[in-house]
């Protein structure tokens, strides 16, 4: 507990010490991501702790409301959604001293004259260091709260906090737009939270969750609250349709902000959603699975269709996040289902597949972030249509950013694959089901999230192909230069981690444990009965597989290959590219990732929104001299959804609009009959 | 102990007799097309004749290419053997079939194609790209095709592990279950598609407009060239050996004794000609179609496996 306050101070320290970093940039660099370094391991060895002894501490501090003050707790589920931040935010301490270097400089205006420099803009240093402090602070307190009171506070910190970050470089009207956007859903959201939490309350007589679980809800009620929870922090994490803003805002900010919304913050939400359903409203329904299930599967499906589809690399790692919302909602989903229908030995697997995979992802995501963030720090390039070749300028970036592509692409050994696994492995379990339904529409769901893996890695090959291979397509990514020490740190870290996550799952389930124990009162026994080596989540029977064999295997075979290969060592003669005889192999011959896309988008034609213009300029009958090729991928929840409803709200405001006649005396004649009208309803 | 070791080691040459005999069944339906075709047949052992000519040549490297367009061949072969070595191919008994499920398996494939599909797109030339565009959409549509099919298997003996299965399918003896004629009518059109042969690829064309898989490779040479084409003959066989010893399992040894093991040779090899000659044949009467057919093709065989799939949930279930 010590220690999470510990984390909790560090952090807001950070963000008041980078109030100095204006005038001195120093600051920023040196002192503040050192505090920030310290929170995180605060809050990893926090959540460790938990976990490792499974104990349970709350605490009240006399802050707050005078009948209510502020009830924390730190119990593993909190612990291990603590140490995942801890795991980021060490990362991003170690980039940050670099990276920040990018916004020392000032930067022109858009829009402006070419030569005129008083119109440059320089990003303020201290907003920067005191959000990112804050932002952070908000989150490990979200995970501490033991009240609604506490929650929705530290909720709004975090959400105000990423808002200010998301506006950081407000100078491109794009971005401001981005961040209004964001703000409008998380408030959303944030109100459907707190109906939630009030359903609850309502019930249990009290604002702090021990009240809370202890409610006696009748199923139609409770069924509500969750809906409302799904609702609520469903739009924090992305769910389809309420991602709109996701994909917006993430990329908006600087590169390792977005890592931290992308990586963690959605986390937050995913905690939010365990706590209340598994912790708070404690008796399970397989409809709260099925629907969870279904709006993961759809999640994960449009996710990663509309990840392949963008060019705008960040906009696809924000894309691809709601994918992995997806796979860790149906994990979600499906232990519901399992747990309601009175097999909780499955329903555990499924949980751990949820939880696991919420590890993975915050560190592979955190990884190409800020692999992403290094490429574009270095280029100023974010359309994948004008990188290439990276892996010759870039070499260390290079190799972090491909394993945190074979990570997320769900290939083995790495540790996408083994939550993807449990995940399958869960949904594989359907025949213990009574109901035929569940039985044929579970494997449906599989089928999908092997379709979603399947196009998880089309997408990421198209991202490190086009990026990192090939040839440079423009001239500032020719001559792009590797990153700092610091930044190669963060990105190593991150990347031995998706490999060790990835070789001893079974370390991760043990660890695991105490969170099973907690909140469904097992613990996942028969996944580790075989020893470390194997996983076997239902039985050895059933399934098993050995990563750190797969592992060995694999160095044997590629050792002795090379060995083989090498032991006369024929020579390696270097030639230029055949290039069919034409002469030259330019840039501008390779596949773009437009070009990469196509036959996929396609396929799967009725997804988007797809505007496509190619315009001939033709000098005589059958010769053309130019052409013009213009594409538009539009999400359809836009159409759909949003503009509708934003053209409801409009309409409705003009409406109201009309008893606004401008008049003071109006005004108060309203107020007063209002008071009126109020009176007689009190009498 | 004692008993372990044999196992292991059985397994070790299992393995070696998975790579060794990739290239004879090659050749073996290369002969059958040809004499289908009434041309001239090569020699049964071809493959490898061509191997080792290839693994004696002198590498001839783009200038550019990178460490990775060098690294490739030997991932994408290291992944396909160690696929290889988790599938039982003449006895059941195979400790290595508990590393890796069919899940696993899949996983291999994938990790095999991502390497491929990326040293294609390294050197920067404009067949590498579109071979990877296209064999990444064409794989795309085939995995779940693929999943869905295994899991109607799996889901009738309650285990991923092949061996676990391919035990329980031989000790329900003969059953006529409709969801798995589904499940073979479409493991068979995936296996097709994943292994680039007619009609969603043709393995004997370099006609641009029609590559697939072979665009990926154009860039390779002497060893490199080697490994990949030979990985992709043990791909060709694991996915032979899949479907006939999941549908058939029948003759495969059930303990580590030498006569039954000689039995599964036998019987394995029996199958895999047979199931060869319906591959040539096959081959011979499609032609190749239009590669935005293909979807059409892999729908066709994942509704295949989702029927297969209900009738298991909607009949068998009592079973």
């Amino acid at each position: 507990m010590l220690l999470a306050y510990g984390a909790i101070g560090a952090a807001l320290l950070s963000g008041v010490t980078a109030l100095a970093a204006d005038r001195f940039p120093a600051v920023l660099r040196w002192i503040s991501f050192t505090l920030l370094g310290l929170c995180g391991l605060g809050a990893v060895a926090a959540g460790g702790m938990v976990l490792l002894t499974g104990e349970r501490m709350t605490a009240q501090l006399p802050c707050g409301l005078p009948w209510l003050n502020w009830h924390l707790r730190l119990d593993p589920l909190s612990g291990f959604f603590m140490a995942i931040i801890g795991i980021a935010v060490i990362a991003v301490s170690l980039y940050g001293p670099g990276y920040a270097l990018e916004f020392q400089r000032p930067v022109r205006m858009p829009g402006t004259g070419r030569d005129d420099s008083r119109e440059h803009f320089r990003p303020s240093l201290a907003a920067l260091g005191l959000f990112t402090g804050v932002f952070v602070a908000g989150m490990l307190a979200v995970l501490l709260a033991d009240d609604a009171f506490v929650f929705m506070i530290s909720w709004e910190l975090m959400s105000v906090s990423s808002y200010l970050l998301v506006a950081y470089q407000h100078q491109h009207p794009a971005n401001r737009h981005a961040a209004f956007l964001y703000l409008l859903q998380a408030h959303v959201g944030a109100l459907v939270i707190l109906l939630a939490f009030g359903v609850l309350a309502g019930f249990g007589g009290g604002f702090t969750f021990h009240a809370m679980r202890t409610a006696h809800l009748t199923p139609a009620w409770s069924s509500l609250a969750f809906a409302l929870a799904l609702f609520g922090f469903g739009m924090k994490a992305g769910m389809v349709p309420l991602h709109a803003w996701l994909p917006e805002a993430h990329p908006a900010a600087p590169s390792h902000i977005s890592a931290l919304m992308s990586g963690v913050m959605i986390k937050v939400a995913i905690y939010g959603l365990i706590r209340f359903a598994f912790d708070l409203l404690g008796q399970l329904q397989w409809s709260w699975g099925l629907a969870t299930l279904t709006a993961g599967t759809a999640t994960a499906l449009l996710g990663v269709l509309y990840a392949l589809a963008q060019n705008d690399i960040k906009r696809l790692l924000a894309y691809s996040s709601v994918e992995n919302v997806g796979i860790i909602f149906m994990g979600l989903g499906l232990s519901m289902i399992f747990v309601a229908t009175g097999h909780p030995a499955i329903g555990v697997v499924a949980l751990l597949a949820a939880l696991y995979h919420s590890l993975n992802h915050a560190v592979f995501k955190t990884l190409l972030f800020l692999g992403v963030g290094a490429v574009v720090y270095r280029t100023h390039e974010r359309d994948l249509d004008h990188l290439g070749g990276l892996i010759r300028r870039m070499p260390a970036t290079a190799l972090f950013v491909l394993i945190g592509c074979l990570s997320i692409a769900a290939l083995p050994p790495f540790n996408g694959f083994a939550s993807e696994w449990l995940t399958l492995q869960a949904a594989l379990q359907v025949p213990v089901l009574a109901s035929g339904v569940l039985r044929s529409i579970i494997p449906i769901a599989a089928a999908l999230l092997a379709l979603t893996s399947a196009l998880a890695a089309a997408t990421f090959v198209k991202v490190y192909g086009v990026a990192f291979l090939g040839q440079a397509r423009t001239r500032r990514v020719a001559h792009a230069r590797e990153v700092g020490l610091g930044m190669q740190a963060a990105m190593a870290m991150l990347a031995l981690l998706c490999l060790a996550l990835g070789v001893v799952p079974t370390a991760v389930i043990r660890l695991l444990e105490p969170v099973t124990q907690d909140l469904l009162r097992l613990r996942p026994a028969a996944a580790t009965v075989r020893g470390w080596l194997w996983l076997t989540p239902v039985s050895p029977r059933v399934a098993s597989y050995s990563a750190p064999l797969v592992v060995a295997a694999m160095v044997l075979t590629l050792l002795a290959g090379y060995l083989l290969m090498h032991w006369r060592r024929p020579g390696v003669r270097r030639v230029p590219p055949w290039d069919c005889g034409f002469g030259g192999l330019t840039t501008r011959m390779q596949y773009t990732s437009t070009a990469f896309t196509q036959p996929v988008r396609r396929v799967f034609a009725p997804v988007w929104h797809t505007d496509e213009r190619i315009e001939k300029h033709e000098v005589a009958p059958a010769r053309i001299a130019g052409l013009r090729y213009q594409l538009h991928i539009g999400d359809w929840s836009w159409t759909a959804l949003y503009e509708p409803i934003g053209r409801a709200v409009l309409a409705a405001a003009r409406r109201v609009g009309r008893i606004q006649a401008g008049n003071i005396r109006l005004y108060l004649a309203y107020s007063f009959f209002t008071l009126l009208l109020l009176l007689w309803l009190i009498s | 102990m004692a008993d372990q070791l044999t196992g292991w080691l059985f397994a070790v040459l299992q393995t070696l007799l998975f790579a060794g005999t990739a290239p004879l069944l090659s050749g073996w339906i290369k002969r059958l097309k040809c004499h289908l075709q009434n041309r001239a047949a090569p020699s049964l052992f071809q493959p490898y004749r061509d191997l080792a000519k290839l693994f004696g040549k002198n590498v001839v490297l783009a200038q550019n290419a990178s460490w990775l367009f060098r690294v490739a061949p030997y991932v994408v072969f290291g992944a396909i053997l160690l696929a290889a070595s988790a599938v039982p191919l003449v006895a059941i008994p195979l400790p290595t079939a508990a590393i890796a499920d069919v899940i696993v398996l899949a996983g291999f494939f994938a990790l095999a194609r991502f390497f491929q599909t990326l040293a294609s797109m390294d050197i920067g030339t404009t067949f590498g790209g579109m071979g990877a565009s296209r064999e990444v959409t064409v794989a795309s549509l085939a995995e779940p095709a693929m999943l869905m099919a295994v899991f109607t298997l799996t889901m009738t003996a309650s285990t991923t592990n092949l061996s676990v299965a391919m035990q329980h399918i031989l000790d329900a003896g003969l059953v006529l279950r409709p969801s798995f004629l589904f499940a073979f009518l479409s493991l068979a059109m995936v296996a097709v598609a994943e292994t680039g042969r007619i009609p969603v690829d043709n393995p004997e064309t370099h006609l641009e407009l029609t590559m697939l898989h072979e665009a990926t490779v154009l860039e390779y040479s002497a060893r490199h060239l080697a490994l990949i084409d030979w990985a992709g003959m043990i791909k060709l066989m694991i996915y032979a050996v899949l479907i006939s010893d999941i549908f058939l399992p029948w003759g495969i040894a059930r303990q580590l004794t030498l006569p039954a093991v000689a039995v599964g040779v036998v019987a394995v090899a029996a199958k895999l000609a047979m199931l060869a000659v319906l591959l040539a044949l096959w081959e011979t009467v499609l032609a190749k179609m239009r590669l935005f057919r293909v979807p059409q093709f892999l729908g066709f065989a994942f509704l295949l496996s989702l029927l297969g799939l209900l009738m298991h949930v909607i009949l068998e279930s009592a079973l």
